[in-house]
């Protein structure tokens, strides 16, 4: 797989504005975002409202995606394009669930939402119509998602990428300073992770760094790319973002996002727990 | 407010308000994080005392200034791009 089939850039989107076979989706931290401008024909996903179980803790099933796809007027054979803010954060975590459920082409707009603004490129506010499609999902992806037995086997054999502030992995800090604290019910980190912030991976515009700055900001931190790694965060979408820089980008060929993250793992009984800086 | 460490300020051109970024960097040039100015160009961080990098991103521009922060003050930083 090449860089191009999973990350676009915005000279490529702007050109299939009107493609039929191109459905640009919108995922932002701030769901709001959306109703203030948007790219032109780009639809919205909403993190929160569409895409986590409105009962358990865990993400919309199988049917579930079936129907948000289905509502939203997506077809299977057509190619996601999706952006956001804050270095497509929110956007690489919907990029996740569209390969977990198997959709077949899905990328990126490199620097989302931030570029794009940057660029001077328009933004509208009418939303567009779009027919509902069938939408078929495939059976979850279970390659790409770690859970808690995973991470506590990999201690000290895989390498685990912990993609949180330094504050939030050495243990002052439950959540990003400007979020709200949904907390864990320990501080801390998994043992022998390496701290590696998300934002490290993308440039001051919001685009991807290049596969070799990537490769050698994760070996200079002590990732072994030779080896399975996972990456977690609080919540799970800050890794999502690190999970489509490995395994997507780098073409590492066993990545896993623990969706579970910090909120989970800190708030387990008998587990291990690290404090303190890398 | 006596103990939190405020940054904020404006991004203007020409006077006049621009819809852009704000990215704080650390001593080490270290991205730390990043808002979008509001519709009248404010931005605002919630840091900790010390020597600041605000990096403002506007079509076009990119403009530094550092700045030192002390806690229980409003650091204020007017940015002309």
């Amino acid at each position: 797989m090449s860089r191009s089939d999973v990350l676009v850039d915005a000279d490529w989107v702007q050109a299939r504005l009107d493609d039929p076979k191109v459905v640009i989706v919108e995922v932002d931290e701030d769901t709001s975002a959306y109703e203030k401008n948007h790219i032109r024909n780009a639809v919205r996903i909403d993190w929160k409202s569409d895409l986590q179980d409105p009962v358990r803790r865990d993400f919309i099933d199988q049917a579930g995606f079936e129907a948000l796809l289905s509502a939203k007027g997506i077809a299977n054979d057509q190619t996601v394009v999706l952006y956001g803010g804050n270095n497509n954060w929110f956007a690489s975590y919907a990029y996740w669930y569209f390969k977990l459920y198997g959709h077949g082409d899905v990328r990126l707009l490199d620097g989302g939402r931030k570029k794009w603004e940057l660029d001077s490129r328009e933004l509208v506010v009418e939303v567009p119509e779009r027919a509902a499609t069938a939408y078929k999902a495939q059976a979850v992806d279970s390659s790409i998602r770690a859970f808690r037995d995973d991470v506590i086997a990999a201690i000290g054999n895989l390498n685990l990428v912990d993609v949180r502030s330094p504050d939030e992995f050495s243990g002052k800090l439950l959540a990003p300073a400007h979020l709200p604290q949904e907390q864990s019910q320990r501080p801390g980190h998994v043992p022998t992770a390496k701290n590696i912030p998300w934002a490290k991976n993308a440039n001051d515009d919001g685009t991807f760094k290049s596969d070799d700055e990537l490769r050698a900001l994760y070996q200079e931190e002590g990732v072994d790319l030779a080896k399975d790694t996972i990456a977690y965060c609080r919540i799970g979408e800050r890794s999502a973002l690190t999970w489509f820089v490995l395994h997507e980008l780098l073409d590492q060929p066993n990545v896993k996002n623990y969706d579970g993250s910090w909120t989970e793992y800190g708030s387990l009984v008998g587990v291990p727990i690290e404090l303190g800086a890398n | 407010m006596a103990s939190e460490t405020i940054i904020q300020g404006s991004v203007t051109r020409d006077g006049e308000p621009v819809n852009g970024y704000v990215r704080l960097l650390d001593e080490g040039g270290e991205f730390t994080a990043e808002v979008p100015t509001s519709a009248t160009g404010q931005f605002r961080f919630f840091a900790r005392p010390g020597t600041w990098t605000l990096r403002a991103l506007v079509p076009g521009a990119t403009v530094d200034r550092q700045v030192v922060a002390a806690q229980g003050e409003f650091t204020e930083v007017a940015i002309a791009v």
